[in-house]
């Protein structure tokens, strides 16, 4: 995991989450991008983030769109939060004793047949689901996350409050983690729209 | 199998150099966090040992008034750590016995780092907070590693848990991250409730997330010379330590109960 | 019906385990599986089993959820405690639940107890110790109720009342100044709900609140969080921020919910018309 650095948090709020990651991808103790996105869309609703061995964070990047597409086709309709949670899972559990060195997140709202609900999990490398009322945390820096989002998080947040939150809980939580930092990008999704701001952060 | 039984074992099983190895040192988990105000200085620990998944006590303090004007926290080792308190109380004697005045906080600082570094080699096992209040009235905070590297800040948390509260500190106290409202600034110093209420939510905090805080919180409140009780009242469970009605520095211990499991 | 994969098997996959090694060879540090560091309980009555459980999963000092589910379904009437490798005591139970299933589909008969311990010993024992999965099972068959201890390697115990996980040692003390036979119902609750509590309390592996299962020929009565001794009391400050706190530099909004504007180029259509120009001759 200290390979390649990187976080990511996901946090509910009134109707609506966010999922935030950062942008830094290094070599050990040496940064070598700093544009590196660790949270990607897997639906309009679903976002899906990873921390941990980039190459890992790629491959099974495609992997997933790849199982989802399947999905889709299959079942001739969009994939649930929980559905997708559970694919990723199981997807990490096959590999029990030669796991791939990622922790996911997994944010979405579910769909409005279903009361546009919003929904997280997150889990460990091997694929145990960790279902959170309020937030989960992977990656370098997870104690500091685990200990701001403790302190900071409130229930029942507006989208341009949650904004606040999770950005000043991720911003300070990777300034002190060597591993992690250099840029965040954070998704704000609700039922209507999905909003994505690129915050300014330290470079150190 | 006749000639396997007439060599002794030893003879198929050449006696190899055998290592073994005393490991002095255990950690007793906890977390201890400090903060100094304009003319304050609020230091804090739990107060729970552990030793691996075992509680050894639900209450052993690691907050120590030294002086009427000096708080010691250690975290750490606990053995190392009341040792080391003992020591320096015992050199604060002395001091006394010598100056006929207590220590001034700078001055503690700098003898702590003597003390550790002497230990350079065979180091306490300990990470020290020095909170209180210096000779020109102003709230103070000093953070030591274990042999004896030391700053001057205005917080610091330290021990088991520091990952999880300093963050939160940077960004409630330093206001790190935050761009003030246009045609405003950040405060340079809290005022001393808002700093209480501070460090009770770290360790509630605290207390949620790591399993080795809990069972109760110590905060040791300095007040400088001739600063008002503003900030205390209404605050349950807190005590005053000095000799009441004295004009010099004031010291309020306050405790609280966190969660046990 | 699901189709087999034919270019991969079923099972377990091992294509990364070279490279972990390798990885791990070169010192980089192997990240740790969440554990569910636990205290789980069992307890016969008259008539009936009762588990029990504590809530907390910790990824080593650090609390990973507060409150988790530890006691799994394996069938209506069989239930199982799981402590160790989290990911392992949940797939392991769901794979025999499932398995189970189809086993009572095919015999048309309910499971019995000892059938769902046969197959989580024999799964385990394959995997001489590696599925890191210590369990308690308990349930009712049609020869009565039954309670099993189930060790990662596969050896198994069967006792009137057992306790597993860090937090066996509390919770048996426990039931070792406590346990009596034949209990009633409600006292067999309050002894299992007092052993996981002992563990709460006294083992840091374990916390936060206790799920209670019942099992009796009458149904299972699955109580989550049956007792919260460990809530988190109010905070002293609100830490909602000031819109605008958070400097940003660049925004990007998807909308999802698809705006159409119907532009009519006749006038004719619907109530506008006499605003919309001349109507059309249609005549």
């Amino acid at each position: 995991m200290q390979i390649n650095g990187g976080s990511v948090i996901a946090m509910v709020g009134k109707n609506c989450v966010a999922i935030a990651s950062d942008l830094r991808l290094g070599n050990q103790a040496l940064t070598v991008a700093t544009n590196f996105e660790k949270v990607f869309p897997v639906t309009d609703r679903i976002y899906l983030g990873m921390a941990g061995l980039a190459t890992d964070v790629l491959t099974l990047r495609e992997r997933f769109r790849f199982r989802v597409n399947m999905y889709t086709i299959k079942e001739e309709r969009e994939i649930e939060p929980e559905t997708f949670a559970h694919l990723v899972s199981s997807t990490l559990y096959e590999r029990r004793f030669g796991p791939y060195f990622i922790e996911p997140i997994i944010a979405g709202i579910t769909s409005p047949a279903k009361g546009s609900k919003p929904f997280i999990a997150g889990a460990d490398l091997i694929g145990c689901l960790n279902f959170a009322k309020d937030f989960v945390v992977v990656g370098t820096a997870s104690d500091e996350l685990f200990g701001i989002a403790e302190g900071l998080w409130e229930p029942d947040l507006e989208p341009e409050d949650l904004f606040e939150t999770i950005s000043q809980t991720f911003l300070n939580a990777v300034d002190r983690d060597a591993f992690s930092g250099w840029g965040a990008i954070v998704h704000i999704i609700t039922p209507e729209k999905v909003i994505t701001r690129k915050l300014q952060a330290r470079m150190d | 199998m006749s000639d396997l039984m007439a060599h002794p074992y030893h003879q198929y099983h050449p006696q190899q150099p055998q290592q073994r190895q005393f490991n002095p040192y255990t950690e007793n988990g906890g977390t201890i966090l400090a903060i100094a105000g304009a003319d304050f200085s609020v230091i804090a620990g739990d107060t729970r040992q552990s030793e691996g998944y075992s509680i050894q006590t639900r209450y052993a303090p690691k907050v120590f008034k030294l002086t009427d004007k000096a708080v010691l926290a250690v975290n750490g080792f606990a053995a190392d750590g009341n040792m080391f308190v003992k020591k320096v109380k015992q050199r604060l004697e002395w001091y006394r016995h010598a100056h006929s005045k207590d220590m001034p906080l700078r001055a503690i600082a700098r003898m702590i780092q003597t003390m550790l570094y002497a230990q350079r080699f065979f180091p306490y096992y300990v990470y020290n907070i020095l909170g209180g209040i210096e000779e020109d009235g102003t709230g103070a905070v000093y953070s030591f590693d274990p042999v004896g590297s030391y700053e001057r800040e205005a917080c610091r948390a330290a021990g088991a848990a520091s990952a999880l509260v300093q963050p939160f500190l940077d960004n409630q106290i330093y206001f790190k991250n935050q761009t003030p409202a246009l045609g405003s600034a950040h405060p340079t110093h809290l005022p001393l409730r808002h700093v209480v209420e501070l460090v009770i939510d770290s360790f509630t905090g605290a207390t949620e997330r790591h399993i080795e805080v809990g069972d109760s919180l110590e905060m040791y409140i300095v007040l400088a010379r001739g600063r008002s009780l503003q900030g205390l009242e209404g605050l349950k469970d807190v005590r005053e330590l000095s000799t009441p009605g004295s004009n010099g520095e004031r010291l309020f211990v306050l405790r609280k109960p966190l969660k046990r499991d | 019906m699901a189709t087999p994969n034919v270019y991969r098997g079923t099972g377990f996959d091992f294509s990364n385990h070279n490279r972990n090694e390798f990885l791990s060879n070169k010192g980089f540090p192997v990240p740790k599986a969440q554990s569910t560091g636990t205290t789980i309980v069992g307890c016969l009555f008259k008539g009936g089993v009762v588990l029990g459980a504590d809530t907390r999963a910790t990824a080593g000092p650090i609390v990973a959820d507060k409150n988790c589910e530890k006691i799994h379904y394996l069938t209506e009437s069989i239930r199982c405690c799981g402590a160790g490798t989290a990911a392992d005591t949940e797939f392991t139970t769901a794979l025999i639940s499932s398995n189970l299933e189809l086993h009572a589909l095919s015999t048309g008969r309910k499971p019995h107890v000892v059938t769902a311990m046969t197959m989580l010993k024999q799964m385990l024992f394959r995997y001489q110790g590696h599925v890191g999965a210590a369990l308690v099972l308990g349930g009712i068959d049609a020869t009565g109720p039954h309670l099993f201890t189930i060790h990662p390697h596969g050896s198994t115990d069967k006792l009137p009342y057992v306790t597993m996980g860090s937090g066996s040692l509390a919770a048996m003390g426990v039931f070792e100044s406590g346990w009596k036979a034949d209990m009633e119902r409600q006292d067999a609750v309050d002894i299992v709900c007092k052993a996981i509590e002992a563990g709460i309390f006294n083992d840091l592996g374990s916390g936060s609140n206790v799920d209670v299962c019942v099992i009796t020929p009458e149904g299972t009565d699955m109580m989550r969080n049956y007792r919260k001794p460990n809530e988190r009391v109010q905070k002293e400050r609100n830490y909602k921020f000031r819109p605008g706190t958070t400097a940003w530099k660049k925004e990007t909004i998807r909308k999802l919910v698809v705006e159409e504007t119907v532009t009519y180029i006749s006038g004719n259509a619907g109530t506008t018309a006499a605003e919309g120009g001349d109507a059309m001759d249609t005549s």
